[in-house]
């Protein structure tokens, strides 16, 4: 033992007695400086001067790939919204946190947003695990909040809560509307084989695609269960694997990096000429993998988010958001540009609805998160109706892979827009029940197909 | 140093958290935590008196956390559900002990980390029961029999953590100076001498690295009861790592270390996120290079150069 006490913590000033010497002085300045702001009480409901943001996104790590468009896409949407005025005369400013270290960073950072930055909504999260961390924050610390892109439906399944609200869809219909896709394109496919990332979303995606599967096609035979580590790089066994079986249908919800590499490598052995692939998340990936994605094969968008999309409600805005997006940014804008541009929109509607039913009166806390349940706000293709359990019913569209002269990559053909209320969850039953009531005619009432416009 | 002189510093160690806390409220979370991996932290630095690294110590962290998590349910009680959790950790810790003990150096510590990384797998894959990478949220629980409101319940947990970090730090240190921390050493130098003098090496890293995970259990369960939310990333290998690099920060010549470090560290983190969120990691990665390069032994060597310089404690 050569030395040990339990000391001081961040200076050397710190209880120690005896008079005060100027490197002491220093050392509690430095301390102090460090923590930038003090304890404060949030004035409410005078009109703040500018109405602060919390935006929770990847910025690191490899989720980045919905991260970083999913913040450029706020920041073009804030500064057209200061520039049209605000949001009933008061400007908005994001502050971005990196969802990156994981969910008790996260919650630290939530905590910052709300206590130390002052933030008076939040937009939360792309993880799952951080919303379903941050809803009960929410509800604690009274502070609205905005589930931006998230997907796991668990949410508000199991929960109530007064403070948080989803402006897109969840798991159940995203993958709900690729089935009934699958049925309706192939009706008579009999094998199927999945390669799935290996974590919550990808074995979710799967119970809920095989538990509507067994309700609506019983018998179909599934060939093979491939979970991949998550961030896998190399899918030659799995590939290899494939190419052996010979499934009629070949599933995967992954995305990013993994998808990417995914789609290349069975491109190079030819499994898409096998079988076929349906890929509900391929849309964020189609700028990346070109041509390597081949024609024929079904994709999806996690809700109705294409730039092509065959019917948007107001064709203008759709077309100067992805003009604007690919000038700023020189990518098409992918899901989840959209499902930021719902929360923007969804917070500006629900702060004109606040302010409408006080007779245009700043709303408290209180009052905003009780404009946002049954709130119908625009999204970029259509709108978006937040339901009594805070849940959005959101659109969903998937297509058929195809190669276009315009495009160095492929679009989407035979466009199908499923309606909110035909996939999503009634409120108030479990996603995993109600896939199991679900009866082969709901393929009767699935819309027809929309062909490319080019 | 007398002793009058440390439990003076350590009040007012434990004054300053909780005046920080008080004045930000934000960081009374951030401290809490930090707190928590201190603890976790402390058990690291036992074994690093013997000279071994474990990659792996996130092991009983996570299933310390996570037995809170699933033990809530059940006992709703932080008092009950703390020390339970804890020797959980503990047993656990015996369990692998048994096997660990017998290797050395990069072996101790690559086991360690696979065995660490084989409990991350099963909280991964055992999707029905734990929710796999989503992780399980922890229901409210009450304080000694009292339901208290998320402020209290925010300084309740800063309150905890403080007293068994003060505890922890105290243990180690009657536990150093006594002949089982005394071989820890000879361990480290020579562990045939040890042997001759009649002691068992093996015993005598047996029961450091049961207490190093009981340490590491409580850090665990403090640290889910606070975020109250336990994911399978608490087992991966990177947290492990997080913690040996606190110790490194803190420095390893005091128990003071850890909970030096462990402050530092998240304050460097939330700060620098805070000041650029997209490239906080650079900024936490020049402050342990400037650290690593110019004061390899850590803060506690910086504050007590500053204190006065060559005083023997």
């Amino acid at each position: 033992m050569t030395s040990g006490d339990p000391g001081p913590i961040l200076g050397a000033a710190v209880g120690k007695p005896g008079p005060v010497t100027r490197r002491e002085t220093l050392a509690a300045a430095v301390a102090g400086g460090l923590l930038l702001s003090g304890r404060h009480v949030q004035a409410q409901p005078s009109r703040p001067a500018e109405i602060k943001v919390g935006i929770a996104t990847y910025l690191s790590g490899p989720a980045s790939v919905f991260g970083v468009p999913g913040r450029q896409a706020a920041e073009m949407l804030f500064d057209e919204i200061n520039e049209a005025g605000g949001i009933g005369g008061v400007r908005v400013r994001p502050i971005f946190v990196d969802e990156g270290p994981g969910v008790d960073h996260f919650v630290g950072e939530y905590r910052r947003l709300v206590q130390s930055e002052g933030v008076h909504i939040v937009f939360a999260a792309i993880s799952s695990g951080d919303c379903l961390a941050c809803t009960p924050l929410a509800d604690e610390m009274k502070r609205p909040t905005l589930l931006w892109d998230c997907g796991t439906q668990r949410i508000f399944e199991e929960n109530r809560f007064e403070y948080s609200f989803r402006t897109q869809a969840n798991a159940t219909p995203e993958v709900l509307s690729a089935l009934l896709y699958l049925l309706r394109a192939k009706p008579d496919f009999r094998s199927i084989a999945v390669v799935n990332q290996d974590y919550a979303w990808g074995r979710d995606s799967w119970e809920i695609f095989r538990t509507a599967m067994q309700a609506l096609k019983p018998g179909v035979r599934v060939s093979a269960e491939l979970f991949p580590r998550f961030g896998a790089t190399d899918y030659s066994t799995e590939i290899t694997r494939l190419l052996a079986l010979r499934p009629d249908v070949v599933l995967s919800t992954s995305w990013g990096g993994d998808l990417d590499a995914f789609i290349r490598q069975s491109s190079d052995r030819r499994l898409f000429e096998r079988s076929t692939f349906v890929l509900p998340l391929a849309e964020s990936s189609l700028e990346r993998v070109g041509r390597a994605l081949p024609a024929g094969h079904i994709i999806g968008a996690r809700g109705d988010h294409w730039f092509l999309h065959p019917g948007p409600k107001d064709p203008a805005l759709l077309k100067r958001f992805t003009d604007n997006f690919r000038r700023r940014f020189s990518s098409y804008p992918i899901y989840p540009c959209h499902h930021m541009a719902q929360a923007v929109f969804a917070m500006k509607a629900g702060y004109e609805k606040a302010m409408a039913a006080k007779g245009g009166g700043w709303p408290t806390d209180a009052e905003l998160a009780a404009a946002f349940r049954g709130l119908e706000f625009p999204s970029l293709t259509a709108s978006v109706r937040i339901r009594e359990d805070g849940q959005g019913l959101e659109n969903q569209i998937i297509g058929t892979t195809h190669h276009a002269d315009q495009y160095p990559f492929a679009v989407m053909t035979d466009m199908v827009v499923f309606p909110a209320e035909l996939v999503t969850t009634p409120v108030g039953m479990k996603s995993a029940d109600w896939l199991k009531t679900l009866k082969p005619e709901i393929i009767q009432r699935v819309p027809q197909p929309v062909a490319y416009q080019p | 140093m007398s002793r009058a002189r440390e439990v003076v510093l350590v009040l007012g160690a434990a004054g300053l958290v909780l005046a920080i806390a008080w004045f930000v409220p934000w960081l009374r979370f951030v401290l809490t935590i930090a707190l928590a991996k201190g603890l976790a932290v402390l058990g690291i630095l036992l074994l690093l008196r013997a000279g071994q690294v474990s990659f792996g110590h996130a092991l009983y962290l996570a299933f310390a956390a996570y037995a809170a998590a699933f033990g809530a349910a059940l006992v709703p009680e932080t008092l009950i559900l703390l020390p339970l959790a804890a020797l959980g950790a503990a047993l656990l810790g015996l369990v692998v002990g048994l096997f660990v003990v017998r290797y050395r150096e990069i072996f101790f510590g690559m086991l360690n980390l696979a065995l660490s990384m084989v409990f991350y797998s099963v909280l991964e894959k055992f999707y029905a029961i734990t929710h796999g990478t989503d992780g399980i949220r922890l229901p409210p629980t009450t304080f000694a029999g009292q339901v208290l409101g998320a402020e209290a319940q925010g300084w309740a947990m800063l309150s905890l953590a403080l007293v068994l970090s003060a505890f922890f730090a105290w243990l180690m240190r009657i536990y150093l100076a006594s002949p089982l921390g005394q071989a820890l050493a000879g361990i480290k130098t020579r562990e045939a001498r040890l042997e001759f003098m009649g002691m068992s090496a093996r015993r005598v890293l047996l029961s450091a690295y049961v207490l190093s995970a009981l340490m590491a259990g409580t850090g665990g369960a403090v640290l889910g009861m606070t975020t109250r939310h336990v994911t399978p990333a608490l087992a991966y290998w990177t947290t492990s790592g997080e913690l040996v690099f606190i110790a490194i920060l803190g420095g390893a010549g005091s128990v003071a270390g850890p909970f030096l470090g462990a402050i530092a560290y998240e304050l460097t983190r939330v700060y620098a996120a805070a000041l650029v969120a997209d490239a906080w990691q650079m900024i936490l990665g020049f402050v342990l290079l400037l650290v690593i390069l110019f004061a390899p032994g850590g803060l506690w060597a910086i504050g007590r150069a500053l204190m006065g310089g060559r005083r023997q404690a």
